[in-house]
Formats: structure tokens, sequence, C-alpha cells
């Protein structure tokens, strides 16, 4: 112990941040890092680098630490052991007590697990890969301001996914022909219409001017419908003073949901999902920004750890990815994230890259969003990968639809209701899928239409973030 | 105008054979059955009136269309809608619900709006039929 002590510089590993003996407590949050040691690095000496940056070490021994109890609040890194596919590259788990994180901050939690470290010199590449957050401090947090059985309650809605639109073009269209896209979409067969992420308040459509003309539509297509309608406003402001202030107009309009990006931090992130809990308002959530960091396998943060942060700090929608669309997702990766936010227990499952078992202690769930480059003549595909709760969102897929956009949301909406009529039926979506979209498509000149409009449109690109489990490894993948 | 509450609105109404594969598969699932009508179809209207009590010990989809048809002989101008509900933890509320039964005549609704300040508007949806009083609203004596 006394060369513990002595002034300098010690390994991480031998100031204890290095315990392979250790087992976890029931009580302690865990985290799963991907780490890349600079070369000459042990990697359970980097593994102990970011147990302790990440938890109370500094770069040299400080007697100071003999004034705590600082064996238990010290992070300890128990276990390292090589990504299977990948040179170089190493899963190390590591326990914090739950002591270190103040009760109920996304914000506190986060400073701790990623404050520092990601800069860390002795590592090429950190990612966070997976976290266990113990019911103990999970219920500390408020969760979900309604989630998904209350959402489905309150809109009057059940047994199908939701449908939604983000209006095109995102910037440039004045009040008024913004609200008409929303008022055509909603008539024509859609659940929501949404604000899309840099919709804010700016020169050419200002944020009061677009809440009036889109609640008009909301309201004119409920009456036209005699069903619940919806238009996310967005309410992502400079300051929380600007957004109250227009979330509260929103709600004064009768707007069942107002919306906000990520990149409005996760502090205000919490505060308007209190706000939208005490209103009885909706609240979405738009990933802006996230893929700046989740993509890339090798450093960064998993979007299943930032799906995981939303459900504590208490969104009700979150983009969680669509698996046949535009945008980045590997199936598997989006089966996971899709687990993250609806289940309330899950096991770990390498292949959806899970790392840990998760209990939400009756937290309720977020509906994830599928939004960006799907179509009408996907539904089958959809349904089969992404299940029921979920939003499906068609913007340029409702928009774009050759017969207007009232005609593109029915031209979905059939083909929504057709294919899980077909599913409860006990039909076999992936192999019978097409067929049944052509049979209903005899019956809607809407659909028939989407599906030779858009029919053969995929996006089929590899994913950078995929499973690094051996195929081998994997009952019943083969 | 026709309402499209319920999850098979936008598809032509159903055969009751198509019902009896959806009561199948609710069945299927472990949800009870349940039917409900009324003559106030506003979207936030919760309480239909229950047909009855949910059918908890219910196996049978025969059994269920044969309340579905029996509540369609006396209620024929009437919304009926036959409800899926899944009572597990986490979930406890429904899980499929669709229209069996439409008026004749849907006259819909109209949207009434209050102006208030500052371009503010109040709106109402008003449906035609309520302008009668219960049980005499979609088929006036």
């Amino acid at each position: 112990m006394t060369e513990r002590w002595s002034a300098g510089v010690l390994h991480y590993a031998e100031m204890g941040y290095w315990q392979p003996d250790y087992v976890p407590k029931a009580s302690d949050v865990l985290a799963a890092f991907r780490i890349t040691p600079q070369p000459g690095v042990p990697p359970e000496e980097a593994g102990a680098a970011v147990a302790g940056e990440s938890s109370t070490a500094t770069w040299t021994v400080v007697w100071t630490d003999r004034l705590t109890d600082y064996e238990h609040y010290q992070a300890k890194c128990y276990s390292v052991e090589p990504v299977p596919g990948q040179e170089n590259q190493y899963i190390a788990r590591i326990a914090y007590d739950i002591d270190l994180f103040e009760e109920g901050s996304v914000a506190n939690l986060t400073s701790s697990i990623i404050g520092n470290v990601f800069g860390f010199k002795a590592l090429k590449a950190l990612r966070l890969e997976d976290m266990r957050i113990p019911p103990h401090y999970i219920k500390t947090f408020q969760g979900p301001a309604h989630g998904i059985v209350m959402e489905r309650e309150y809109l009057n809605k059940y047994g199908r996914p939701l449908l939604g639109a983000t209006v095109k073009p995102k910037l440039g269209l004045s009040a008024k022909n913004y609200g008409r896209v929303v008022y055509e979409a909603l008539r024509g067969g859609l659940d929501f219409t949404k604000d899309d992420e840099n919709i804010n308040s700016q020169p050419f459509l200002r944020w009061r001017d677009r809440f009036l003309h889109s609640m008009e539509a909301v309201n004119r297509a409920q009456a036209d419908t005699g069903e619940i309608k919806g238009h996310y406003c967005n309410v992502t402001a400079a300051t929380m003073e600007d957004m109250y202030e227009r979330a509260e107009f929103a709600a004064e309009l009768g707007s069942v949901v107002v919306m906000i990006d990520l990149t409005v931090g996760y502090t205000a992130i919490q505060s308007m999902a209190k706000w939208a809990r005490r209103n009885g308002v909706l609240l979405h959530l738009h990933r802006a920004g996230h893929g700046t960091y989740t993509r890339q396998k090798n450093h960064g943060v998993s979007f299943r750890v930032i799906a995981k942060w939303m459900r504590m700090a208490g969104v009700d929608h979150i983009h969680a990815g669509t698996v046949v669309g535009k945008l980045e997702g590997d199936p598997h990766m989006v089966a996971g994230y899709y687990d993250v936010l609806r289940c309330d227990q899950a096991e770990p499952d390498p292949l959806k890259g899970l790392y840990f078992e998760q209990d939400w202690a009756s937290m309720p769930g977020v509906m994830p969003v599928a939004s960006g480059g799907i179509h009408a003549g996907q539904m089958h595909l959809l349904l089969h990968h992404l299940g029921e709760d979920v939003i499906l969102q068609f913007g340029g897929g409702t928009i774009g639809h050759p017969m207007g956009i009232a005609a593109g949301a029915t031209a979905n909406r059939v083909a929504l209701e057709v294919m899980v009529k077909a599913r409860n039926e006990g039909r076999n979506l992936l192999a019978e899928g097409p067929d049944i979209l052509r049979a209903a498509a005899k019956r809607s000149p809407e659909l028939d239409m989407a599906l030779s409009t858009w029919g053969d449109v995929s996006f089929d690109f590899e994913s950078t973030d995929t499973p690094d489990v051996l195929a081998t490894s994997t009952p019943g993948s083969a | 105008m026709r309402i499209t509450q319920g999850t098979f609105s936008y598809l032509p109404d159903f055969t009751d054979e198509e019902i009896t594969s959806q009561l199948d598969y609710a069945l299927g699932q472990g949800w009870a059955l349940s039917v409900e009508f009324t003559d106030d179809p506003h979207p936030r209207n919760n309480y239909w009136d229950m047909w009855a009590l949910p059918m908890f010990a219910l196996a049978d989809p025969a059994g269920a269309l044969r309340e579905i048809n029996e509540c369609r002989a006396i209620y024929p101008d009437r919304y009926i809608r036959v409800n899926a509900y899944d009572s597990r933890r986490g979930r406890q509320t429904v899980a499929l619900s669709f229209l069996v039964n439409r008026p004749a005549h849907e006259p819909g609704f109209r949207l009434d709006r209050q102006e208030a300040a500052g371009r503010s508007i109040r709106y109402t949806t008003h449906s035609y039929a309520l302008d009668r009083p219960a049980g005499d609203r979609y088929a006036p004596k």
C-alpha cells in the first residue's frame, strides 16, 4: 500500500481501477466500452484508464483520495475481451457505484460516463456501446411524459402503426402554404404531420404563424374524418424561455403534440418532458445531430445508449431508424434500439448489440419513429421489421405522390391497413407482401399509383454499424 | 363522409368471414373481446355503450360474431366496434379495435371556430347527428 500512495504517476490498473474479480452489484451502473488502445498500452490498462477517468481518477496519485472511502467511489473495470473479427479492439466492462450519480439527471450521468474520457491520449478511439441502468437509478427519472399506452388511449388509435409525414420542402414555405400540406396529408389518412428539425422560426416562416396555420389544418382534417389528428409543432429555440413560450402557445391551440430536437441538450429535454406531462401534450424528439457520434463503429456513443438516455429523460417519440430507408441502420442494430425503447425487460443479445440485461421497472415505453426514404411499397417489410408500436413517416412518399398529397396519404394508409389485416390473418408478409399490396391496389387507385411510382426504389448500401458477433456463435442465424 | 376511426377504416367493410379471422387472431394473442356501440362518434368520445361485459372466458370467435350480429340486429343505425383487450402488465389497454357497423348515412362533423385575440382560434368538432336526442340520431322516426 505504501507504493500505491507514493507521489508520482502509477498505472491506472495498479490504482484499483482494474478488478477482474469484481462481481457487479445489482445497483451498479454498468457500461460497455469498445476501446482501441494506443500501441504499447495493454488492454487491461486501457480499460482501467477509462474506469479511472470516468470516475475519480486524475493523471497522478493524490493523497486527498485518502480522505474518502475511495474504493467505493472508484469505477471498476472488471472485464476486457477482444472484439471478434476486429484487430486491436476490446470490449471493456466497467461498474460504477450508484452513489457516483445525481438522482434523475441525464446531464450528470453523461458528464461522468462520456465527460472527459473520449479525448484520452492513451486510447486511439473509444466507443460507449451499451449501459445497464439499475432499477434503483431508473426510478429516480420521470420517464416518458405519457408513453406508448397513454398515447394510444389519448389518440384513440389501436392495433396498427401510426402514420406520419414531414412537411416538405422543409424550409421556404409560407405559413399558408405550409398549412395546406398539413391539411391535405391529414385528411388523406395520416395520423400526424411533422415540422422538420431545422424549421424553427426563420424569416420566411415565424413559429407563431406556422402553429396557427397548422392547427387550422389539424382541426379541419379532424372534422373531415372524425379521427384525432396531430402536427408536431417544433418548439426548438435558443433559450428555455422561448421554448416554453412556443410550447404553451401550441398547447393553447389544442395541439396534442410538440416537438424538440436532440440539439437542445439533455437538460432542456428533461425540462420539456416535465412540461409535456404537466400539460397533457405528447413530446416528440428528432435525433438531429446524432450521426456525428453514433455512426462510426470504433468511436463515439452507440445510438442504443442515446435511446436509453432519452427514455429516462422522458420523451414520448424518438426517431430510431427504418431498416429499409435512406438512413444508416443495420436490421439487427435497429431491432436493438427498438427493444431499448419499447421493452420493459431485455436480455443481453450480442446480435442486437445489447451487452447487458435491462430492467425498466415499469417505466413506460417510447414510440420509435421510422423516417427517411420509406414508401408504401415497403409496407410489408416495415411491419415485419418494426412491428406495431411505431410511427411510420412517409414525407416524400406522401407529398411526392403524382395525384396529390391527400392521395399519397391514402395510399399509405390503405397499404398499412391491408398489411396489418393480412398479418393478423396469418399470412407470410415477407413472401406475400408485394402480392398483398398489388391486390389492394386494384381497389385503390392511390395505392396503385404509389406502387408504380416508387415500387422499385430501395437504398442498398452497407451499414457501417453492424454486430461483431461471429455468425457461428449465434444459434439460428445461419 | 366516412368516419375513419378504428384499425381498418380505409378498407372495404369486412365480411363476417374477415371479421372472424381478426377475432381468431385476437383470441390467439390471449386478448378478451368486447362489443361497443354509439350514436355519438365524436373522436374524443371514449365511452361508447357496452354491449354486455367483455368476453373474458370466450375462446371461440363464433361466439363473439354472434354477439356482434345481435348488436347489429338491435342497433342497425349505430356505429358498432369490436375491441380486443390486452390485460398484460405494461399494456392493460385495447390492442385492436375496428368498426363492424356504420349508420347508412354518415353526416359527419362541422368545425366550429371561435375567434379569439391575436388571430387565435378555438376549435370545436360538432357532430351533426348530435343535434337530435340520443337514440334518435341516425334513423329519425
